[in-house]
């Protein structure tokens, strides 16, 4: 039935003869109603262009691999009908600020270092009881959001306070910021009442690269393909910081 | 070339609770995974996980025992029974230990982790979390693999195993993103790669589950069981085939037909909804075949919408979203259209309770393997529910083995000569300029596994698709692999696993045309009830590379707990 022109970007730093960005535009035919970003790629792959690189795993938009910048928003590719952006042009670039490994695959290892700083775990001291933790369904309804992360990085690569202090860990560890990812996580740990390691954590994330960093610019908000809320999660750890200052809380 | 004591292929449930286990005891273990482990297909679970642990009201008198017996009656008794005794026994100790590292499963107002019921389950003892337990599970592994530092190695695609006088040392990976293959050499494996539904075209499964690390073991020379038993989910999406959890009925969903009517009264009167899949699936078919489709058309409806929106919002929030962004339909204002779909592979590696095959140092874990706990139809919360105790088991059993060793330093030459060989293969696949196209092979071999291998099975539409199967394998050889760069080369991935797709594919076509009964998921037209007599025992499937397909043998399956009976629901 239709066609829809897909423009995508197009980078392979690692090609001598052409390192550089370039846009490709390839036009996409479809049968019946409904068309996602990810199967217009792998149409282009199939059809057009061996070469083309992207990530890609459960197609149900649970997994996290195929974020990307799509008509000028950070989208999973799996879960986006062209139907619904309602144009007849796709524009498709990998997600920016992050450096790039080729085409629309952008490298996570700067991502992922900063989710393991938070300690992204539950922190128990208590030994453990014989059966399960008891946690009532209040308790469980504080980690309802966070929980439903699937570590994109949209949000992370969506906010200016990481673009300004760079994504560099290593040697600049004194001015990077952990981004909303990291700190959204490290909230997820802080409200479950089943952790305990209030005392260690805040280390982590109460600090110059931490929470401070967020000016509640809320692109993070904007970026989620979940719908999740990480800004909210910091302005909690924010005030969590001040209480456990003020009454000497652990938690 | 890189060493660790254990390599674990595969960073999903299985793979990750395989690696923790054996760090937790000191040996050095890394995780080779084609995604981040965070991405995996385990995530995409949604219903839930079985343990016995009592929490549901009308759950108080559940035990392991009944645990068990639901899960061999279920695999309509071709499960090995100590297998499932041992699964059922070992239930409860993996959740509690899932809890106690932060799972958020969902909660009873007690506090308790809360339970629903699913298919072929006498009490609700299902624990979940909303309907996302395989999400919640998965990152609370990998949460724990970084606190104990587990080594990782991310979109590592694993080519094959490492061999050395019968003894596997390690494998061959392609590392997409700076390039090359690398050899990883170990004193053991563990491959938990998940199952094979992509060789299906109508499947609920991530487009990363080829089934690698179960060819992989098979080139090896290390067989494969009960492939021809294969899972179709009664309810995925009509156009996607995204899953739409058991869970949903499990809450009290209908299946509806074009008269309007609950049809699994007809065929499960005491089950209803929540009979086994394997039936619920067929039953599914039957209605569509006859005309009873809505609409006429080749689809059922999933109707929760007399559950009400406040239930569906706070115990099946992800199967809404999932519903109104791939099928355009709000479940709690419309009823959700619903096929058969390819969902869980039951065969796979043959293994022990523990986990080891029969080469000396490979393990296997998860849907990859086949210890076989599901028979010929797995139950539902039944396959998290073996990723964590089998992942477990295989981790621990791991570390006896290299106990147990005193050599352990894999051969260096082997391991290089295993390096060349792959770049020869693909330097020899991008010279070859064939003149097949990967995805229209691929497309070929997907469409003849759903027409000819799907729910309902007889001899000559088997014979005719296994003919078409032959034809792919001849013409896999001239794939032209159209780009030969060295990073994150989908081309070169896709177009490697599809020769071993297609072998798989012909494991199941020559099992299912030599088991001559209906069993589980395995259902022939002409030869429609079960024979205990001939075939109650597991099919193994060896490599021939001489010939088209696998050399098929069998082995008994180790009854003892249960006594044989009559499935009915």
């Amino acid at each position: 039935m239709p066609d829809i022109k897909f423009r995508v970007k197009r980078q392979d730093p690692g090609d001598n003869n052409n390192p550089e960005a370039h846009w490709e535009e390839y036009t996409v035919h479809y049968e019946g109603e409904n068309l996602t970003v990810l199967e217009g790629l792998f149409y282009i792959q199939e059809k057009f262009d061996g070469s083309l690189s992207f990530r890609f795993c459960c197609r149900a938009s649970v997994c996290g691999s195929c974020a990307m910048y799509i008509n000028g928003a950070y989208r999973l590719a799996c879960q986006t009908n062209v139907k619904h952006l309602d144009t007849d042009l796709i524009t498709v670039a990998p997600m920016p600020h992050l450096p790039l490994v080729k085409d629309l695959v952008v490298n996570m290892d700067e991502f992922f270092a900063k989710y393991e700083y938070v300690m992204p775990w539950l922190v128990r001291h208590s030994p453990d009881p014989e059966k399960e933790i008891i946690q009532s369904p209040k308790e469980r309804k504080k980690i309802d959001m966070p929980v439903d992360c699937i570590l994109c990085g949209s949000c992370y690569s969506s906010c200016p306070s990481v673009w300004s202090l760079g994504a560099s860990l290593g040697s600049k560890s004194e001015e990077y910021y952990l981004g909303p990812a990291a700190l959204l996580k490290a909230y997820r740990f802080e409200v479950d009442s089943r952790d305990e390691g209030g005392k260690e954590r805040i280390a982590r994330w109460n600090n110059e690269r931490g929470i401070y960093r967020c000016h509640t610019i809320m692109n993070c908000v904007e970026a989620c393909p979940k719908e999740l809320n990480p800004t909210e999660g910091i302005q909690w750890l924010k005030r969590a910081a001040v209480r456990r200052k003020l009454f000497r809380k652990a938690k | 070339m890189i060493h660790h004591d254990v390599i674990v292929v595969g960073g999903g449930l299985a793979g990750l609770r395989a690696a923790i286990e054996a760090k937790k005891a000191g040996v050095d273990v890394a995780v080779l995974s084609q995604v981040h482990p965070g991405r995996s297909h385990s995530g995409q679970a949604q219903g839930g996980i079985n343990a016995a642990l009592g929490n549901h009201p009308e759950g108080r008198d559940d035990n392991w025992e009944k645990h068990a017996f639901d899960t061999v009656k279920g695999g309509d008794f071709l499960v090995d029974q100590d297998c499932a005794v041992q699964m059922a026994k070992d239930a409860p100790g993996v959740i509690y230990e899932m809890d106690h590292w932060g799972c958020p499963f969902s909660r009873f107002d007690d506090g308790t982790i809360a339970q629903r019921p699913f298919g072929g389950a006498g009490f609700p003892r299902c624990c979940y979390g909303a309907d996302k337990t395989g999400h919640y599970l998965l990152h609370t592994l990998v949460e724990q693999a970084y606190r104990l530092q587990v080594k990782m190695y991310v979109e590592q695609y694993a080519a094959g195993l490492i061999v050395h006088d019968g003894v596997c040392q390690g494998v061959v990976a392609y590392d997409m993103i700076h390039g090359g293959f690398e050899a990883f050499t170990a004193n053991a494996v563990v491959i938990a790669t998940g199952g094979a539904g992509r060789t299906y075209s109508n499947t609920t499964n991530s487009l990363i589950s080829t089934g690698s690390g179960m060819f992989m073991a098979y080139y090896a020379g290390v067989p494969l069981k009960d492939m021809e038993f294969v899972q179709f989910h009664p309810t995925g999406l009509y156009t996607t085939q995204i899953l739409m959890t058991e869970g949903a009925r499990g809450e009290g969903g209908y299946l509806i037909n074009d008269k309007g009517e609950r049809f699994m009264e007809k065929y499960a009167p005491k089950f209803m909804e929540l009979a086994p899949r394997d039936i619920t699936a067929r039953s599914i078919q039957i209605e569509i075949d006859e005309g009873r489709g809505i609409g006429g058309k080749g689809y059922v409806y999933l109707d929760l919408r007399h559950l009400g929106a406040e239930k569906i919002l706070e115990r099946l929030p992800g199967i809404r979203d999932l519903a109104i962004h791939f099928e355009g339909v709000d479940p709690i204002e419309e009823p959700i259209p619903v096929v058969p779909s390819q969902h869980y592979w039951m065969g796979g590696i043959d293994t022990d309770v523990n986990g080891a095959t029969v080469m000396p140092g490979l393990y296997a874990a998860g849907e990859c393997a086949c210890v076989s706990v599901h028979g010929a139809n797995r139950l539902g919360g039944n396959s998290l529910l073996e990723t964590i105790v089998f992942g477990r088991r295989a981790g621990a059993e791991v570390v006896r083995y290299l106990g147990s060793l005193s050599d352990k330093r894999p051969n260096a030459r082997t391991a290089f000569a295993a390096i060349q060989t792959m770049e020869q293969k693909v330097e020899e696949l991008g010279a070859r300029k064939g003149t097949e196209n990967a995805y229209e092979l691929r497309a070929v071999m997907t469409g003849v596994m759903k027409e000819h291998f799907f729910l309902f099975r007889d001899e000559p539409t088997m014979t005719a698709g296994l003919e078409k199967l032959l034809g792919v394998k001849a013409r896999v050889k001239d794939i032209n692999l159209r780009w030969t760069g060295s990073v994150f080369n989908v081309d070169m991935i896709r177009t490697m696993e599809l020769e071993g797709m297609v072998d798989l594919a012909l494991c199941v076509a020559m099992g299912a045309l030599a088991r001559q009964e209906s069993r589980g998921a395995h259902y022939r037209t002409d030869f429609n009830t079960r024979d205990d007599v001939n075939w109650l025992k597991h099919t193994l499937a060896y490599y021939q590379p001489d010939a088209a397909g696998p050399r098929l043998d069998s082995k008994p399956v180790t009854l003892g707990h249960f006594e044989l009976q009559e499935r009915k629901y």
